[in-house]
Order: structure tokens, then sequence, then C-alpha cells
């Protein structure tokens, strides 16, 4: 499935909620699935930091794709975060790189993105697109 | 007269929206204050007939607007119990209130070695300033202790002042926790060696009535958006003798009394520490909120407020696993807590979607969550226009909340 099509699906799982507490209360429910990072890695060195809400980024390069794991400190971040990770991992940097992440706003999540939220998210989302580019780099690099 | 908030409420517009479909519930006035329509009526009203620049032009608007802005800093005198006018500075705010005495002060009265004195409960504003002047002189920044009620530890605080210490620079009311300090009893004990002492009053003046003389403190330092006026404004008070002695902090117009490429002499108190243009209007506006807070017992306010704060506490403490952060024996209108099991930032997040306006995270006060170990906390800080109902409303969010993650 693309980067695109991932989207896709996320907007219909969200278009069946009717209310902001289902559509949190599923948040919440992805948030207790995303697999941890293992203890080891949630270190500074994998720490991106937002005022508030703390979020761990591990990236791995695996056949031509990244492979992300991560994990936050507050639920809801983890839920979004476990979002991004669905859509995003196993991609290539490429496909990473033309991605717009649209779909966060379609489902009416955008304001967790803003600044101002502090939560870590925003910082995320740019480092992910860093792995993405250092992969690249180095993939074009050893050809 | 006992205070009537659904009266005041009618002042504040603000307060009468719908925020994610409810009624907003505004819980975050220790981060700033709505406005009652005297102040955006005061502000509108200098904008639409008297803006001028000050102290400059013969013409009948200068002349106006000069007098209404001299006007404001009378009025401030009062509020405060200043001595004289010259004595109030108007400033962005309490942040460059202290900037100005930490650049000015440690200048010329800080060398190496020496040390300046602040708390462990301080906002980062009462912090950073002092830390880049004493990087500058090669000087010390000490902190003084609290215990986990979250009160200065005064022991500690006396062992402190030595013949090293050159400012001691504490704040009145702590922002995250709502402690009050006794700053009557540091500002004397400080006295007793001849040290100075700057308090940053930004969340005394909404809750308190303060006496700068009865205090006998040497600066006090406040932000107008934190008493119900507008923002980008507020004051710094000094003892004359002080602000006599200080070099000024910018230098423009206004400051100065001659210009020559030889030399400038500078202008007398207040405006050698008002470089340039200021902001007239919002000076205005601060006037205005003084003028509406003065309607008021300073005493019924305190007592509604502190009505409020104890109901609060009361129905916070029905909560599983709530834990609260900071219980000094005097406090103002702030509970600061978190749930053991459920980060701030997600119980904040749930309370934005029922409308109730909370501040979560370590309100600018990172040593101080260091110290209690927690990531921030959520805080609920309260206004005069503050009901029991809202109270109500938040016990319901935080219920939801409690399903939702517990
Ligand atoms: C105790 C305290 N000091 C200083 C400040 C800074 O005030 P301002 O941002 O208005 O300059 C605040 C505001 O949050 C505060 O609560």
């Amino acid at each position: 499935m693309s980067i695109k099509e991932k989207e896709q699906q996320v907007i219909e799982e969200f278009g069946l909620f009717d209310d902001w507490m289902d559509k949190y209360n599923y948040l919440i429910e992805l948030g207790k699935e995303l697999p941890l990072l293992d203890e080891s890695l949630k270190v500074e060195k994998y720490l991106i930091s937002g005022c508030q809400a703390q979020v761990w980024l591990h990236a791995g390069f695996r056949d031509g794709k990244v492979v992300f794991t991560a994990d936050s400190d507050a639920l809801i971040t983890k839920g979004i975060v476990a979002l991004l990770i669905r859509v995003l991992s196993g991609h290539s940097p490429q496909e990473i790189l033309e991605s717009d992440l649209s779909f966060i706003d379609e489902i009416g999540l955008k304001e967790h993105l803003s600044q101002t939220r502090s939560n870590g998210l925003v910082n995320m989302i740019k480092q992910m697109r860093l792995y993405a580019m250092a992969f690249q780099a180095k993939s074009i690099g050893n050809q | 007269m006992p205070l009537n908030p659904e009266q005041i409420r009618k002042d504040f517009p603000a307060l009468h929206q719908q925020v994610n479909g409810r009624d907003l519930v505004y819980l975050d006035n220790a981060a700033t204050t709505q406005k009652p329509q005297q102040v955006i009526d005061r502000l509108q009203r200098y904008y639409t007939t008297e803006n001028s620049n000050i102290h400059r032009g013969a013409h009948f608007l200068s002349q106006q607007a000069t007098e209404a802005y001299e006007g404001a800093r009378k009025t401030i005198r009062g509020f405060l119990n200043a001595p004289h006018e010259r004595q109030v500075i108007f400033t962005r705010g309490t942040t460059e209130s202290i900037n100005l005495v930490a650049s000015s002060f440690c200048k010329k009265f800080v060398q190496a070695g020496d040390e300046v004195l602040v708390s462990a409960m301080e906002h980062h504003s009462n912090i950073v300033p002092w830390q880049i002047a004493c990087q500058d002189r090669q000087a010390r920044l000490k902190v003084i202790p609290i215990n986990d009620r979250g009160e200065l530890l005064m022991d500690e605080y006396r062992e402190l002042l030595n013949n090293r210490t050159r400012i001691v620079a504490v704040t009145h009311v702590s922002n995250a926790l709502g402690s009050i300090n006794p700053i009557r009893e540091m500002i004397r004990l400080a006295h007793e060696k001849d040290i100075p002492v700057l308090i940053d009053g930004a969340q005394a003046v909404p809750h308190l009535s303060v006496d700068v003389q009865e205090l006998d403190c040497d600066f006090y330092c406040i932000s107008a958006h934190k008493m119900y006026g507008p923002m980008g404004v507020g004051v710094l008070y000094g003892k004359e003798e002080w602000l006599e002695k200080l070099p000024p902090y910018q230098g423009g117009g206004e400051m100065i009394r001659d210009v020559r490429f030889s030399g400038t002499t500078y202008n007398e108190l207040p405006f050698k520490f008002e470089a340039g243009t200021p902001n007239v209007g919002d000076v205005l506006g601060m006037e205005a909120a003084v003028k509406y807070l003065q309607q008021f017992d300073a005493g019924d306010l305190a007592a509604y407020e502190e009505q409020l704060l104890h109901y609060a506490l009361e129905q916070l403490q029905a909560f599983e696993q709530i834990r609260f952060v900071g219980s000094a024996e005097m406090r103002t209108g702030v509970v600061s807590f978190l749930f053991e099991d459920i980060h701030p930032y997600d119980t904040g997040t749930i309370l934005d979607k029922m409308g109730i306006a909370v501040r979560t995270g370590h309100h600018c006060a990172q040593p101080l969550m260091e110290f209690f170990g927690i990531p921030g906390t959520v805080r609920v800080s309260l206004g005069i226009y503050n009901t029991r109902a809202e109270i109500d409303a938040l016990v319901e969010g935080l219920k939801i909340v409690r399903n939702m993650f517990g």
C-alpha cells in the first residue's frame, strides 16, 4: 500500500466516529498498542523535546525502506505517533520525503501539530524527514 | 459587601463565548486574565480620539495625551502606594522590569565573586536575567531552597545572606503553586545586612493589596495583563535612591536631556528609564484596569477567591490518584495537580475539548518541576469572575478524563 492509500485508510477509519470522544478514545487505544521502544532506546539521543510531552523516535534502514519505532509519555501524543508510524514506516526515503501528511488535518487533529502545543510532534515529523534524507544520501553514496 | 461574580462576569465580553461547542470555562488566569469592557473602551477611546506622541508636540492632542499618560502614572503610584510618581517606570511588563534592574544594577554593583540570591520557585523571567548578568560579572547565582509544600526555607535563607550577597530577587506569589512568600520578613532580614530586594509581583497584584512602602522593598515589578489590563505593559517601582544610582538601561529618545557627540546627559526620573515612544494606549488601559480593581474592596476580593479555592480543593480531593503540587499555608487561588497515572498534557487536551481552559506543562518554572520530580502539572488559576459552577464543570471534565484514561 502506498503512503497515500494508507492515509486514505486512516481517514476512512476516523470517518466512522461521530463525536470527539470516540475519536480520542480510539487514539488512546492506538497509543496503548504501539510497540514500546526498547528502554535502551529511550535515551537523550532519540528524544525529541517538546516542552510538555516527550517523544522518542528511532529509525532503521532495511532493503531500501525506513523503519520507524517511537514512544511518548503522553497517550494522546502516542496515539498520533502511532498513526504517523503506520503511514510512513516501511517506505522508501523518496516516498517519505514526498508525502504531505494531509490526513492529520482531514481527521481533525491538526491542532496537535501546532507549535504552541509543544508536544514534540512537529519536531518528530521534522526528524522523520531528516532521517529519510540521511538514508537517501547514504544509499546514493553506496551506489 | 461580598463580591457578586455574576455581575462582574457581565463586564468581561470574552467570557461569553463557546469553545469547542461548550460554554467557555476560563481557569487560566495566572497566564493572563480576560479584560473588562472598561479597559477595552479605554483603548478604543485613546486610538479613536486621543492618539498622539507625548512629551513632544506643543499641539492640543499631544498635550492631552501627555496629561493622560502622566495621569496614569499617578493612578498607579496610588495603587502601589509609591511615595512619588518619579518612582513608577513604565515597561513592557514584569520581564522587562526585571531585566532592567538585573542589567543596570549588576553592571554597577556586582563584581566577580559576588552573589545574587533568587528562590527555587521563580518564574524563568526572574532567573534568566540574573543568570545572564551574573555570567557577565562572573558572579554566582544562589538559590533559596523550598520544602515539599512549596514554601521557602527561611533558615536557609538567613544563612545564604552574607557579605557577598549584592541583591535578593524573589517572587511575591508563585505562579505555579500560588504560594505567598513572607516577603516582608525576607526584606527586613536582607536590609539588616544592607542588601536590596527586588520583588516579582506579577502574580500578587491581581489578588492582594500591595503597599510598597509598608513592604519596604527596593524594587517591585508587575504586568498589566495579569490584572485585567492589556498585554505589553507593566511597571517597575523602585526606591528613589536606587533608581538615581542605576545607569540607564536602554538609550534613545525621551531618556536624554542633551545629546552631543562629545557626550550625552540623561533625563531625570522616571524618563531616564523610558527610552523611545512609550506604549501610551496600553498604559491608559492599565490605568483603567487599576480603576476597575479599585472599585472592589481588596478584602472582599481576597475572601471570595479564598472561598472558591477551598471549594475547588474540596471537590478535587475526591479524585483517585490525584497529587497536589504545592500546599503552602499562605496561598492565592491556584491549584496545581496531576493524576499519577495520566500525563498532564492528556488531561489538558481533554479539558480543552470540553471548553475548559487550564494550563498544563512546567509553567516556565522548570527548576521547580525538577524539584518535585514531575514533567509538569495541570494548573487551575482563579480570577474575580470565576464561579462555583465553573469548578463543577471542571470536576465533570476531570471525571471524563479519568474514565477515558483511568
Ligand atoms: C511570577 C511571574 N513572574 C514573571 C512573569 C512574567 O511576566 P510577563 O510575561 O508579563 O513579563 C510571570 C508571567 O507568567 C509570572 O507569573
